[in-house]
């Protein structure tokens, strides 16, 4: 099972790499440039991740371009590793757990003898990282996936991001969207999620959405963006050449204002929807101006009639595998890299949305670093100069977006006592705010366990952070003191079972079956076996 | 009329040789097309909810539409918790509402 | 006379110990590192068991502790009133079974042991038990029935505690970590030194679970308390299909074996949420949190063959803790001979949520000098299965907990 040699020189190295969207593709196709072994995985039955969700192969179209940015970009990096035998790349591949195997010996067999007296520097860079990759391969949420378990000698988590939407009164009708869900459904599915679509929250984000919403021929009533205008130019303004000159992000956000053009789409800032109305489904919008921070100005509510709104107010890493892996987080609580993408777990790297949000050109640069250097390259290698300038030019890109759009706390103002917050317990806002006065706010993890607010099937992925926040606000002493550590296992971020699993294929037992286990999950795959005889 | 399918023929990425499926939800025939997950071919149908909520016997349907909120779970041929945004529809699946009360002694 | 306690730790032992005191009219000063709850108390089951103890001074304990439960429940209640979240206090009853020949006969001896014990131990038939169960997996060998078996949601338990102590006058803190013992001349004990300065007290009294053994250590005194550590799969709710609390009879093996390598046994129990949790492994790793798909893999294929429906519901989320583990299973309940003015009310393994209310009334009556509900002996740190266990006077060594 062990390569021995192999895996101490780059040539055999083997990269895994999860996600395929931006990020993963351009590192699966570095680690290749680079000569590693790759296996991309990615739990979507198709590679492109978010921003290049299309239709799927038995929904075939002669112009899918027409609804993408660098849709050639893409074609080229999904063509180039599809056709080449060093590039496993594994759909509906669902990694559910990461484990961690510290410094305890014994745990890293792989970085045994093999290749006498060169076992210096380079052996130790080349010893695989401390973690095995657990995916489930089959239909998604299915009953019979096939268990793989992977100990690669480097790893670069892609996993991007959500949207993140924040709690008004109403979001939980039938008809109220992420921005997200537009988003994916009109390119993915060509459906539109209404006839008379408010769009609303805030960043550039909401652009592109609204530009694809129009193309499925629906009536885009207005982009409400909540930071005001003031926060806009602070954000974007300092440095305008980022605006125009950093290159594509600012030629495609124009193209959206054309866009709007066309489709007469206004775009007001000041603005959030702070209402849904409806008794089974939404039938109207309530908008109003808000503040600087956010908070509503009363005397200034509009209600608008609307079949769907789609609200996002920024996005949400998904760190549940770098945390499971015992990646190192940001304040910020992003994935902490250096240089070269690798995050403080030794063979482990990350890259794109998960390190900060700064969009699909961002990505595409940190993929390649990442990809390369998981590969055994340098960030010296001349071959990463453009990427690495890249990576300059767009990190300054989510600096400007946080500081345009980022959500301020006067979005409480729009809580009603019976808005549900969690929207899987339906836990009410005032539930959370009673209980949190009944036990003195204690720490997050008990205001979790007595409301139950972030304990349902989602995981706490859609209200995790508001909880936090919702919790946390008021200032009570221990509020966020949670566990004695204010480490990651203190946030909602933590979910060790990374996506639900049945319970027959935790067990290794196939359906139907139950005596007789199957146990298909020991496989230890060394990509090594597949495209270097 | 809310949700619908954008028509093939005013699409202007030229879509072409979609296969109809047919698939079933708490009994009543719907047709879709191949590749459509299910949540797409009941949201073409202008169907904005499914699910019923456990609590407050709310309607639910697709929010996140990335497979991130589970709001969307059906059960599609017996088995539970499908996220109707991320399962593709097969020709004949047999798609069931869910709708999980809580047990007597909650509350 | 004291009337003055410092309690380290607001996990539920020292939670429940603060409310007993402060109604008796004691200041308490609870100091918590972490926040409320934060501990093994939020990272368990709340299994209130009788059945899982073989006849002893623990069983006694824990009959005694069942019998306070529901008196709790009610008074809290009244005193907190409808914006407090109920207790989840259910007396579901506990169905034990043997899943193999060989385990029958062994489960329905300890049966008949604990009867004599005078707890409600009823075997019933295996269609009885699928009466109870009709989930279950028809190929069990033996059933025993518990009525008295109940549980709570733990953290609400003991934020309800905390919650009912300040408003007994008892003084919580948070985000305070205590970091040893302030001494007299004559080496009695006067009180704690802590992250945010010294507190005084007529008696401390360590209350934490698995890191008393650090505490006690920090105070110059060796408790052998060790981790033990246990995982619990939550999966997604579903229609109600389980009804008792059920577990196979090796969890009476597991709790009373030493054994540091790893054990499983299968305990199913559903929530007031719907969903299910199946537990629980046991294992001495040190305090090593890190995920280990072995052990849930486990948990899981165990709880398969109690309930062999379960296969196709959904796993959402696993968590565990550090059960507070003494050599000879047993808690420590009292003044530490050693060290006059240190008191403890560690070490109750697997069942402090069900002990920590008879915890709290033994530790008002030695406290206070009033008589105590049972007798105390069996849970003194100087009884003798304990005596070779300690070693002298001084903290172990660094690191002996990790
Ligand atoms: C719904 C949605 C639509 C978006 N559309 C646009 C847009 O039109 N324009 C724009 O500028 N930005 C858009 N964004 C922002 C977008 O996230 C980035 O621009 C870009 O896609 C980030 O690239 P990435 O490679 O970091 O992550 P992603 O593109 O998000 O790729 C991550 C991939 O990882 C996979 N993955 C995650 N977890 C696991 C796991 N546990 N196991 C296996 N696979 C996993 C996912 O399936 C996904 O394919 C969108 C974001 C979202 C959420
Ligand atoms: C998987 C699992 C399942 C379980 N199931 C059950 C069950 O079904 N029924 C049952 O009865 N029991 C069960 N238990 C056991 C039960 O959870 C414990 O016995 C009980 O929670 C112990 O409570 P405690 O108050 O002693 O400790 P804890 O809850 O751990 O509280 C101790 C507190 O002390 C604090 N602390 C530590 N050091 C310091 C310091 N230096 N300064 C200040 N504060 C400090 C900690 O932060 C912590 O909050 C289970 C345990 C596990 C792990
Ligand atoms: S709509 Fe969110 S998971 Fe399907």
């Amino acid at each position: 099972m062990s390569p021995g040699a192999a895996s101490a020189s780059s040539a055999g190295r083997t990269v895994l790499v999860v996600g395929a969207g931006p990020a993963g593709l351009a590192a699966a196709k570095a680690a290749r440039e680079r000569g590693a072994s790759v296996i991309l995985l990615d739990s979507a039955d198709a590679t492109g991740g978010q921003y290049w969700r299309h239709l799927p192969a038995a929904r075939p179209s002669a112009n899918e371009r027409a609804l993408h940015h660098g849709w050639s970009t893409y074609t080229a990096l999904h063509a180039e590793l599809d056709r080449d035998p060093g590039c496993e790349i594994v759909l509906g591949a669902q990694v559910w757990a990461i484990e961690q195997f510290g410094a305890a010996p014994g745990a890293t067999p792989d970085a045994a003898p093999g290749a006498d007296g060169e076992r210096t520097d380079a052996a130790a860079a080349a010893a695989p990282a401390p973690v095995a990759v657990h995916v489930l391969v089959g239909l998604p949420d299915g009953t019979a996936r096939r268990g793989r378990t992977f100990r690669p000698d480097a790893l670069v988590l892609a996993t991007g991001a959500h949207d993140r939407t924040l709690p008004f009164p109403g979001w939980d009708l039938p008809g109220v969207f992420t921005a997200g869900a537009a988003q994916a459904f009109a390119k993915g599915e060509r459906v539109a999620l209404g006839e008379r679509v408010v769009i609303a929250g805030a960043g550039p984000f909401l652009l592109p959405v609204a530009a694809s919403v129009a193309a499925t021929g629906a009536k885009v009533l207005g982009v409400y963006e909540a930071s005001r205008a003031a926060a806009l130019v602070r954000g974007w303004l300092p440095k305008p050449w980022q605006l125009v000159g950093a290159a594509k992000k600012g030629g495609e956000l124009a193209g959206y204002v054309g866009s709007h053009l066309r489709h007469r789409i206004p775009y007001v800032t000041g603005r959030a929807v702070v209402a849904a109305h409806g008794t089974d489904r939404v039938e109207a919008v309530t908008i109003a101006e808000v503040d600087a921070d956010w908070r509503s100005i009363p005397g200034t509510e509009r209600r608008v009639v609307a079949d769907a709104v789609c609200v996002s107010h920024g996005f949400t890493p998904r760190l549940e595998l770098p945390i499971a892996a015992g990646c190192e987080l940001t304040p910020e609580r992003f994935v902490r890299i250096d240089e070269g993408q690798a995050t403080s777990v030794p063979g482990v790297y990350a890259a794109g949305e998960i390190t900060g949000i700064g969009g699909v050109d961002a990505a595409l640069a940190e993929g390649e670093i990442a990809g390369h250097v998981a590969a055994g390259g340098s960030t010296r290698d001349a071959d990463l100069a453009a990427a690495i300038g890249a990576r300059r030019t767009f990190t300054g890109f989510a600096a400007r977006i946080e500081a345009a759009h980022g959500i301020r706390p006067g979005w409480t103002s729009w809580l009603e006592d019976d808005t549900i917050v969690c929207r899987c317990e339906e836990v009410p806002y005032g539930r959370l705010r009673e209980t949190r006065e009944a036990t003195c706010a204690s720490g997050l993890r008990s205001m979790k366990l007595t409301t139950r607010a972030g304990l349902g099937i989602c995981q706490g992925r859609v209200c995790g952070r508001t909880v936090e926040e919702l919790i946390g606000a008021g200032g009570a002493p221990g509020a966020l003191t949670v566990d004695g550590s204010p480490s990651t296992s203190a946030t909602t971020d933590r979910r060790p079972i990374a996506s639900p699993l049945r319970i027959g294929e935790l067990a290794g037992r196939a359906p139907g079956d139950p005596g007789g286990p199957v146990d298909p999950h020991t496989i230890t795959h060394r990509p090594s076996e597949k495209g270097h005889p | 009329m809310a949700a619908r399918m954008m028509p093939s023929r005013h699409d202007p990425i030229r879509r072409r040789d979609e296969t109809a499926i047919g698939i079933s939800v708490d009994g009543e025939p719907i047709a879709g097309v191949e590749g459509q997950s299910i949540a797409g071919v009941v949201l073409a149908r202008g169907r904005l909810a499914w699910r019923t909520t456990s609590a407050e016997g709310r309607p639910r349907g697709l929010f996140c539409g990335i497979g991130v909120c589970f709001d969307c779970i059906v059960t599609v041929n017996g088995e539970r918790d499908v996220r109707a945004c991320q399962r593709r529809a097969s020709d004949g699946d047999v798609v069931e509402t869910q709708h999980d009360e809580l047990p007597e002694a909650a509350r | 006379m004291i009337t003055d306690v410092v309690i380290v730790g607001a996990g539920i032992v020292g939670a429940a110990c603060a409310r007993a005191l402060a109604m008796a009219g004691v200041r308490v000063t609870v100091l918590e590192r972490g926040a409320a709850a934060s501990g093994t108390s939020a990272k368990g089951e709340g299994n209130l068991l009788v059945s899982d103890k073989g006849p002893g001074a623990e069983l006694d304990l824990a009959v005694y502790a069942a019998s306070l439960w529901p008196n709790l429940v009610a008074e809290l209640a009244d005193e907190l009133g409808p914006a407090f979240p109920p207790l989840e206090y259910e007396r579901k009853g506990g169905l034990v079974v043997a899943t193999t020949d060989a385990g029958a006969a062994p489960l329905l001896a300890f049966a008949a042991t604990q009867r004599e014990a005078g707890v409600d131990a009823r075997p019933v038939s295996v269609a009885d038990a699928l009466a109870l169960e009709p989930w279950l997996n028809p190929a069990i060998t033996a059933a025993v029935h518990y009525p008295d078996d109940a549980q709570v949601q733990p953290v609400i338990a003991t934020e309800a505690l905390l919650a009912s102590a300040r408003g007994n006058g008892a003084v919580v803190r948070t985000g305070v970590t205590v970091t040893g013992a302030t001494r007299e001349a004559t080496g009695r004990i006067t009180g704690v030194t802590t992250s945010e300065g010294d507190v005084r007290a007529d008696a401390v009294l360590i209350a934490a679970g698995p890191w008393s053994g650090e505490v006690a250590g920090a105070m110059g005194v060796h408790l052998p308390v060790k981790p033990r550590r246990g995982m619990v799969l939550v999966t997604t709710r579903m229609p109600h299909r389980v009804f008792h609390k059920v577990y196979d009879g090796d969890y009476f093996g597991a709790t009373q074996s030493s054994d540091a390598a790893l054990q499983t046994s299968s305990v199913v129990e559903s929530t007031a949420a719907g969903t299910v949790l199946l537990g629980s492994s046991r294992e001495q790793v040190g305090f090593d949190e890190r995920l280990r798909v072995d052990v849930i893999r486990e948990v899981a294929g165990k709880a398969l063959r109690l309930f062999p429906f379960l296969a196709e519901a959904s796993v959402m989320r696993t968590y565990g803790g550090f059960r507070p583990f003494m050599p000879d299973h047993l808690p420590v309940i009292g003044e530490d001979h050693r060290a006059p003015g240190l008191w403890h009310a560690s070490g109750h393994e697997g069942a402090g949520i069900g002990l920590s209310l008879a915890t709290a009334d033994l530790i008002v009556a030695a406290m206070l000098g009033t008589t105590p509900p049972l007798d105390p002996a069996p849970f003194g740190l100087d009884r003798a299965s304990l005596a070779p266990h300690l070693v002298g006077e001084t903290a172990e060594p660094e690191g002996e907990a990790a």
